[in-house]
């Protein structure tokens, strides 16, 4: 049943930071640094988790947001350095029994202190505060991606324990894979057919939540063919845990492929297929619909939103 | 019985809903886990029960205990209920981690229905059950002898807010027995705990403990913030207050302001659920966007209310072990209520992900950024406290240190979650769940141990032990940090919170690593508990009952340990800030009073425990639709109010003789106790009587 598995892609997500520990030059430190990791490989693995996640950003808007991380981490370091320093070297310079410190239990004000304690920090608050508006503005969800391309439109609906992403413009459907074209900007539109969810691709973009009976947008792109996880971060019962899919970013003739193979698939999604899709349920493997109803993401809105019972 | 009676009597109740007839029939290892302590929580009541009777102490208990309506005591009786569901939540914590480290491509112990309900209860325990009852606690036994007071504005309310939270308490533990507890997070958040996706008795639990509790911290707050406007003693004005009543006040206030509208989030969906309305349903143009904006409204304001009381026990704490009075004192009073208004201008960065605009996340992530200013301000005050001083490293010293250190740490993640884009990414996941344990266990639980180990000698008239308090204290720091700094990792791996089962291989080192940290953590609470037992052994040779071990400066000092029923024989006239310091150094410490006065104090009630128990049957009644049981504890609940009002013994006069035998006594402490410097202070040298140091 899979048209589209994960072997058949170059693994292109293998460069990670975690591979910086490969080709080390052989100096001493280096070789016990060596044999350290050699001698716990739980160690060494822990690097991958890195390839999951921003580090290892496959898309615009993972990466601005991994540039973003970087810039606000290293002032964020600079802001703290001094509380991690002096907590520690003022206690034990002061520690009672030491001989010789200067003991003046009665003062307890500075004006340079203070200017110290307050000007500063707001000054950098007052910077990251011109970063942050620019950046929220500039990576807002909502935003289009700029290209010479229209943006691929994908619909996904937030189902237990699964997604749904409906392809208009292409006619298809699929449950738990979304394929997108490398390079060409998508938008997405998201609800809910039953509890708030949240998508997250943490390899190419932010998460934005799904709603019934709302709509929320996402806009991002893949900048290099790869399967990527996506998932739902919102606990919605017990299947939760098991709510993941696969992001195949495809080179644009492997797309136009993947399109002919899902209309091939002669699997309609008629209403039996949605109602069955309504049901609680983890689908072992992505499913490839050949057609879909027009109009079923607003049809689906708007069933969320009638009397239940 | 016939069909139509047992639902009128037992409502929606079916044997199926007891874990014990559970695992009989499905005897997996998560059912036995569920059903053991099921079992616990059956047999540990009982256990308490019959030790009781058998000391024949319920008759003490009752008269000295559940009816005071003495602050002090009810302090206590807060802070314990605070470390029995501290002792829970931690046990389950330490079980998700475990599931999580055994359930990587594997189903691992425990079930997701069950895990669902451990990742719920943990978080509403430790914030509603052990956080807020342990600072309610601390605020309770120590502001009102800070302010010179005899007892809070009022004591009787503060018996009801105390059996209301015991009664939520209750009702926790119950769901363990009876039933399930919900499985839609601490929050709660419709639509998932609506009837259509969850129909069980969970959500109910949750609704209505919650309710019961925030009632309860309303009324609290209430209290606190008429005690400390009105019931400060001659010469305490607001800028002389010690650090803590400060904090207390604007804690007092957050609650006052912030309470409600969980209270109301609580109450719609519970008519949503019991009465078929549609506030926050996906049907019938319910919208649970309003739910998220009421819950968070409350939230946010929550984050202070936990850790303001934190930061007033730092300030006390560093100020008194570094011998040397609080540095930037206006500055901490600002920064306070800064912090406390600021509070309440963020909440939406909860929920920076729910499609608003982009302008609104900037403003509310640039407010969030504002509230590290006073936050940071503090830090530097502490810091500059120690600065010049003679630091002693107690054990409540340790506490704040580590709080220093670690603290600044979740401040810096939670400046890359203010920023929206940033927190797209890492929303819901485990760097989010690593960020506020790093807030809530530096700000909140070591604060509450240095404080328990600060006032413990005031409070029960022995100190705590040194050594024990160091190991536990090293574990609580140890296993901090191996449990929730490989979160971030993880987290920024887009690892997700509440996950009951992980499907990569590259987590399993890091879980491994929160793994070990979680049973260093639960190491840490048996060492509180042995700490704890070997200072009760050992009481008679650290005794302090001249009142004051660790030469400090605020009026709670200046009394008895463990101080009479009224506080202070002759209500206190203060000069200036630290006023116990001033008088030590004037050499005036402990001024004969020329004569004894009768003392008025608050008659027991039995209104307190009868409302909190009323209260929690009303809640049993209402989560199992016994319509009959919830009827009946309201109207109990209404009728004791009633027969309250027509009580007319309200006081109990202490006569001059009995305070002045008192006073003598103490006095006689006082002669024989020989004043000890700060160097011998962990010694059985310390009786309490301090030695002035020169400057």
């Amino acid at each position: 049943m899979p048209e589209c598995s994960v072997a058949d892609r170059p693994a292109s997500r293998i460069r990670g930071p975690g591979s910086r520990h490969e080709g080390l030059p052989r100096s001493p430190i280096r070789r016990l640094l060596r044999l350290v990791s050699a001698g716990a490989p739980l160690l060494l693995g822990g690097c991958d988790v890195f390839k999951l996640g921003v580090a290892n950003h496959a898309g615009p808007v993972a990466e601005a947001q991994w540039h973003l991380l970087l810039i606000v981490g290293a002032v964020l370091v600079f802001v703290a350095a001094p509380v991690w320093l002096l907590t520690p070297l003022i206690a034990w310079h002061y520690r009672i029994g030491k001989k010789g410190n200067v003991y003046k239990p009665k003062w307890t004000f500075s004006w340079p202190l203070e200017g110290l304690i307050w000007i500063p920090p707001t000054g950098i608050v007052i910077g990251l505060g011109f970063v942050l508006w620019h950046y929220t503005l500039a990576l807002d969800p909502y935003r289009p991606l700029p290209s010479s391309e229209p943006a691929l439109e994908i619909q996904a609906v937030a189902l237990d324990w699964k997604w749904l992403f409906l392809y208009p413009e292409q006619g298809v459907a699929t449950v738990n894979q979304m394929a997108i074209p490398v390079g060409r900007p998508v938008h997405m539109s998201l609800t809910s057919g039953t509890v708030m969810q949240s998508l997250l691709i943490p390899q190419l973009a932010g998460q934005i939540y799904a709603m019934a009976g709302m709509t929320t947008q996402l806009n991002l792109a893949a900048s290099r063919a790869g399967s990527f996880r996506g998932e739902n971060t919102q606990f919605n019962g017990l299947g939760f845990q098991n709510q993941k899919f696969e992001v195949l970013a495809l080179p644009g003739e492997d797309f136009t492929a993947w399109v002919a193979r899902a209309r091939a698939a002669d699997r309609p999604l008629d209403s039996g297929a949605v109602d069955g899709l309504m049901k609680k349920s983890v689908p072992p493997e992505p499913i490839l619909y050949s057609s879909v109803p027009p109009n079923l993401f607003q049809t689906l809105i708007a069933r969320a939103q009638e009397p239940s019972r | 019985m016939n069909a139509p009676l047992w639902p009128a009597v037992f409502g929606r109740f079916g044997w199926m809903d007891l874990p014990f007839v559970r695992a009989w029939q499905d005897p997996s290892v998560s059912e036995i886990i569920g059903a053991g302590a099921g079992g616990l929580v059956v047999f540990g009541g009982l256990a308490v029960v019959v030790l009781v009777t058998w000391l024949g102490r319920w008759g003490y208990l009752w008269r000295e205990w559940f009816t005071t309506l003495d602050h002090k005591k009810i302090g206590v009786m807060y802070v314990v209920i605070a470390f029995v569901m501290l002792s829970r939540a931690l046990v389950e914590a330490v079980l998700m981690r475990m599931q999580q480290a055994a359930a990587i491509n594997a189903p691992g112990f425990v079930a997701p229905d069950h895990f669902a309900q451990l990742f719920t209860t943990h978080g509403s325990i430790m914030i509603f059950f052990m956080a807020m009852p342990f600072l309610t606690g601390a605020i309770n036994y120590v502001m009102p002898l800070q302010i010179g007071a005899r007892d809070v504005a009022f004591p009787l309310l503060n018996a009801v807010s105390l059996w209301l939270t015991a009664g939520a308490a209750g009702l926790m533990m119950v769901s363990l027995v009876i039933g399930r507890f919900s499985t839609g997070g601490w929050t709660g958040y419709p639509p998932y705990t609506e009837l259509a996706f969850s129909p069980d008795v969970g959500p109910d639990y949750w609704i209505w403990a919650v309710t019961l509790g925030s009632i309860g911290t309303t009324l609290s707050g209430l209290n606190f913030a008429v005690t400390i406007y009105k019931k400060r003693c001659p010469g305490m004005d607001l800028m002389r207050m010690p650090m803590f009543c400060w904090t207390s006040l604007c804690t007092a206030i957050l609650m006052i302001f912030a309470m409600p509208p969980l209270t109301v989030a609580t109450a719609l969906l519970a008519l949503d659920r019991y009465l078929g309305f549609h506030f926050f349903t996906n049907d019938l143009g319910g919208n649970m966007m309003n739910y998220a904006n009421l819950i968070w409204l409350f939230g946010h304001p929550e984050v202070y209310i936990l850790i303001l009381p934190a930061f007033g026990v730092y300030s006390e704490v560093i100020s008194t072990f570094s011998s040397k009075e609080l540095y930037g004192y206006t500055s901490l009073v600002i920064a306070t209520m800064a912090i406390a208004v600021l509070s309440f201008t963020v909440w939406v960065h909860h929920f920076f992900t729910m499609g608003q605009s982009a302008n609104i996340n900037a403003v509310f992530g640039i407010a969030t950024m504002a509230i590290g200013l006073p936050t940071g301000v503090k830090i530097y005050d502490w810091i500059w406290t120690m600065f010049r001083g003679r630091v002693r490293f107690s054990v409540s010293m340790l506490y704040s240190l580590a709080f220093m250190m670690t603290f600044v740490l979740g401040g810096l993640t939670g400046i890359v979650l203010a920023f929206p884009p940033l927190d797209y990414l890492v929303h819901n996941t485990l760097f989010l769940v690593a960020h506020f344990h790093n807030m809530l266990i530096p700000g909140l639980l070591y604060g509450m141990l240095a404080g328990y180990n600060y006032w413990f000698p005031k409070a029960f008239g022995f100190r705590l032990d040194e050594t024990w308090g160091r190991i536990s204290f090293g574990c609580w720091v140890a296993g901090f940090y191996l449990a929730f700094m490989p979160l971030y990792v993880l987290g920024a791996g887009g690892m997700t919170r509440r996950s009951q089962a992980v499907f990569e291989p590259a987590f399993r080192p890091w879980l491994y690593i929160a793994g070990i940290g979680a049973l260093v953590l639960l190491c840490a609470l048996v060492t509180l508990f042995v700490q704890l037992w070997v200072s009760i052994r050992n009481r008679e040779s650290t005794r302090v009952p001249v009142g004051d071990p660790w030469n400090a400066g605020g009026l709670e000092w200046s009394i008895p340990a463990p101080p009479p029923e009224y506080n202070f024989a002759v209500i206190p006239t203060v000069r200036d800030r630290d006023p116990f310091y001033v008088e030590k150094e004037a050499g005036n410490a402990y001024p004969r009073p020329k004569r004894y006065e009768p003392i008025a104090m608050p008659a027991n009630s039995m209104t307190g425990p009868a409302l909190g128990v009323l209260g929690a049957v009303t809640a049993f009644g209402l989560v199992w639709h016994m319509w009959w049981l919830a009827g009946l504890g309201l109207a109990a609940s209404i009728a004791t109010i009633i027969a309250r009002s027509f009580v007319r013994d309200l006081y109990r006069i202490v006569p001059a003789a009995e305070v002045g035998r008192i006073d003598r006594r103490w006095r006689k402490e006082i002669d024989r106790a020989k004043p000890i410097g700060r160097a011998v202070e962990g010694t059985p040298a310390n009786r309490g009587l301090a030695e002035v140091e020169a400057a």
